[in-house]
C-alpha cells in the first residue's frame, strides 16, 4: 500500500520541482514513402504522418490527466529526409519543399516540433546529402516547426571535415536567412557525431534506419527534483550525494517508463526507450546549473565543474538504466546555455566561457548547446569549433553535438531572446583567432585507432 | 476500469472538506476503499484517498475537473492520479 509520506513526496516533484515528462516523440520510418516522382513522395508522407500520429495529442492529453503528470511536448521524429527525398528531389527548393510538407503535417496534428530533415554523413556526402544540407537554409526559413540536424562523424568511420566545412556555411547561410528573427533557425538545427537513432529531443532528434516503422520513444526530465533532493544531503560525503541523485533519477525514469508503456499500449505503437535526462527549461529551479552549485561550485564554470558534471552525468545514467527495460537516445545532464536560467547567470557573470563549456562536453550527454555567438563569427571559425566538438565524440566514443546561433546584428554584451523553451542568451565571445587553413582542407579525419574492435 | 485511483485534498482546514468529496464519490458509485487524514503544521489538511472506480458513473476526466471544481469551491486542492503512478515510482 501506498503511504501518505510517497503520495506527498510525488505531487510535491512535480508541483514544486518541475517534475514532468519532457516529450513523448512518435518516430516514423518514411522509407516506404520513397517514389520518383516529388508530388507522390510528398503526399505519402503527408498520410503517413497523419495516419500513425492523428491520435498522439490526445492520448498524451489523456495520460496527463489519470497519472497527474504534465507531459509537456508531442514531438514527432522521421527518417533523414535525405534519403526519402533522393530518388525525386533535383533542386535545392525540391528538398525544402518537403520540409513545407512535414511542418504542414506537424501543425495538422499539433506537434510543436518534427525532427528529421537531416543527412547522415559521417563519413562522406551522396549528392542528396549536399542538396538536402544545401536547403536548409531556405527549409529553416520557410517552416516554423521543422527540426534540422546531421551527423558529421563517429567513432566508427572518423570526421568528414567536408561536411564540418559545409555546416560551417550552412549555419551562417541560415542565420542569415532567419536574420529578422534573431536568427532563430539555427536554434532548430544541430550537427552531431555518433548521433543516436532513437532521440526523442529536439534539434537532433531523427528516426534512424535502424529502427522499426514506428515507435514511441519517451524523454523524461527533473533537474527541480534533484536539486531539491541534493539540498537535503548539504555538506555530506560523495557518497551520500551520489546515492542521492541515482535514487532521485530512478525515481524520475520510472514516471517516463510508466508514461511510455501507457503511451505505447493506447497508441498500438511500440515502446521504444526511455532517455533518461536531465533537460532544464528556463523555468526558475528547472536549471542542470542549479545542481551544480547545489553541488558545491559557486557557478558554473569554476574549477572543478568539470567533475561536478561528471559526476552527476554518470550517477544520473546509473540511476535511471534500472527504472527502464530498455534505455537510449542521449540520456545524461544537458548542457544548454539559452534553456538554463543558472547557465545564462554564469555567462552573465564571467564565470562561464565557450571554451569551459567545450571541456564540459567531454563529460555530459550532448555538446555545445544553444550558444549565441557574434554575428559576425567567421564561417571557419564555426566549423573549427564544430571540428573541436566531433573530435571529443569520435575519440570518447560519446554523442557529442553543435548548436550554437550567430546572431546577425548582434555581438558580444548584447542578449538574444528566442521565446518559449529556447529562452534568452547572452552572446558569448568566439577566439578571434583564424583556423582557415585547417578547415580549407579536403576529406576527412580517418577512425581512431580505438574504433578496429573486430 | 479496474485501476485503483488515488484522491488527495490539501488545503487551510474547513468544515465539511470530507462530506463534501464523500457525497460526490458516492453520487458517482465510486467506492472508498481507504481513506487517512492529518492535519500538518495546525490547520493544514491534508487527506489521501484510495478509490475504486469499477461501477462509476462518468469518464474519469469528468471526475477529474468536477472535483477540482469542488476544490475551487471550499478553498483546496483536489487532485486525483491512478495509483501506478506512485506504484512505479515507489516500488521496484
Amino acid at each position: 500500500m501506498i503511504s501518505q509520506y510517497e503520495v506527498i513526496e510525488t505531487n510535491e516533484m512535480v508541483e514544486k520541482e518541475n517534475l514532468d515528462v519532457r516529450t513523448i516523440t512518435i518516430g516514423i520510418s518514411l522509407l516506404d514513402c520513397i517514389d520518383s516522382d516529388l508530388e507522390k513522395t510528398k503526399s505519402k508522407i503527408h498520410d503517413k504522418i497523419l495516419r500513425i500520429t492523428e491520435k498522439q495529442v490526445e492520448t498524451a492529453d489523456y495520460i496527463e490527466k489519470e497519472y497527474g503528470i504534465p507531459i509537456v511536448n508531442k514531438r514527432i521524429s522521421v527518417t533523414p529526409i535525405a534519403l526519402i527525398g533522393g530518388a525525386s528531389c533535383k533542386t535545392e527548393e525540391d528538398f525544402a519543399s518537403i520540409a513545407k510538407t512535414l511542418d504542414d503535417v506537424a501543425k495538422e496534428v499539433g506537434v510543436n516540433f518534427i525532427g528529421g530533415y537531416s543527412a547522415l554523413v559521417s563519413k562522406a556526402q551522396t549528392p542528396a546529402d549536399e542538396l538536402l544540407i544545401r536547403s536548409i537554409p531556405q527549409a529553416l526559413a520557410t517552416t516554423e516547426r521543422v527540426c534540422s540536424s546531421i551527423n558529421l562523424g563517429s567513432t566508427r568511420c572518423g570526421i568528414n571535415m567536408d561536411g564540418v566545412r559545409l555546416m560551417g556555411e550552412t549555419i551562417k547561410a541560415t542565420a542569415e536567412a532567419t536574420k529578422e528573427d534573431d536568427s532563430l533557425g539555427c536554434a532548430k538545427l544541430v550537427v552531431f557525431c555518433n548521433a543516436p537513432d532513437d532521440n526523442p529531443f529536439m534539434a537532433g532528434a531523427f528516426h534512424g534506419v535502424t529502427e522499426g516503422d514506428a515507435v514511441i520513444n519517451v524523454g523524461v526530465s527533473g533537474p527541480g527534483v534533484v536539486r531539491t533532493a541534493l539540498q537535503k544531503v548539504r555538506g555530506e560525503s560523495f557518497e551520500v550525494l551520489c546515492e542521492t541523485i541515482k535514487k532521485t533519477a530512478f525515481k524520475v525514469t520510472r514516471v517516463g517508463q510508466l508514461v511510455a508503456k501507457e503511451a505505447s499500449r493506447m497508441l498500438d505503437i511500440p515502446f521504444g526507450i526511455v532517455d533518461l535526462s536531465l533537460a532544464p527549461t528556463p523555468a526558475i529551479g528547472d536549471s542542470v546549473a542549479d545542481i551544480l552549485c547545489e553541488i558545491g561550485l559557486e557557478h558554473p564554470g569554476a574549477p572543478g565543474t568539470t567533475a561536478a558534471l561528471a559526476l552527476l552525468n554518470d550517477q544520473v545514467k546509473k540511476g535511471g538504466v534500472m527504472a527502464s527495460s530498455y534505455v537510449g537516445g542521449l540520456s545524461g545532464a544537458f548542457i544548454p546555455v539559452s534553456e538554463d536560467q543558472g547557465m545564462i547567470d554564469a555567462v552573465t557573470a564571467g564565470a562561464l566561457t565557450i571554451e569551459k563549456l567545450e571541456a564540459m562536453t567531454s563529460v555530459c550527454s550532448v555538446g555545445l548547446d544553444m550558444i549565441a555567438i557574434p554575428g559576425d563569427t567567421s564561417a571557419s571559425s564555426i566549423s573549427g569549433i564544430i571540428a573541436d566538438e566531433m573530435a571529443i565524440g569520435m575519440i570518447n566514443g560519446k554523442t557529442t553535438a553543435v548548436r550554437v546561433i550567430p546572431v546577425i546584428g548582434k555581438g558580444v554584451g548584447e542578449t538574444v531572446e528566442f521565446g518559449g523553451l529556447l529562452g534568452y542568451a547572452p552572446i558569448m565571445p568566439v577566439s578571434a583567432f583564424g583556423c582557415d587553413a585547417f578547415i580549407s582542407r579536403k576529406g576527412r579525419i580517418p577512425a581512431p585507432i580505438h574504433s578496429f574492435k573486430n | 476500469m479496474k485501476h485503483k485511483t488515488i484522491i488527495t485534498v490539501v488545503g487551510k482546514d474547513t468544515v465539511g472538506i470530507i462530506a463534501k468529496v464523500c457525497t460526490y464519490l458516492a453520487e458517482h458509485d465510486i467506492n472508498i476503499l481507504d481513506i487517512s487524514q492529518t492535519i500538518v503544521a495546525g490547520d493544514y489538511f491534508n487527506m489521501m484517498m484510495v478509490v475504486d472506480r469499477a461501477n462509476a458513473k462518468g469518464s474519469y476526466g469528468e471526475m477529474a475537473d468536477d472535483l477540482d471544481a469542488i476544490g475551487k469551491e471550499i478553498g483546496v486542492v483536489i487532485r486525483c492520479q491512478r495509483e501506478e503512478i506512485f506504484d512505479s515510482m515507489h516500488r521496484i
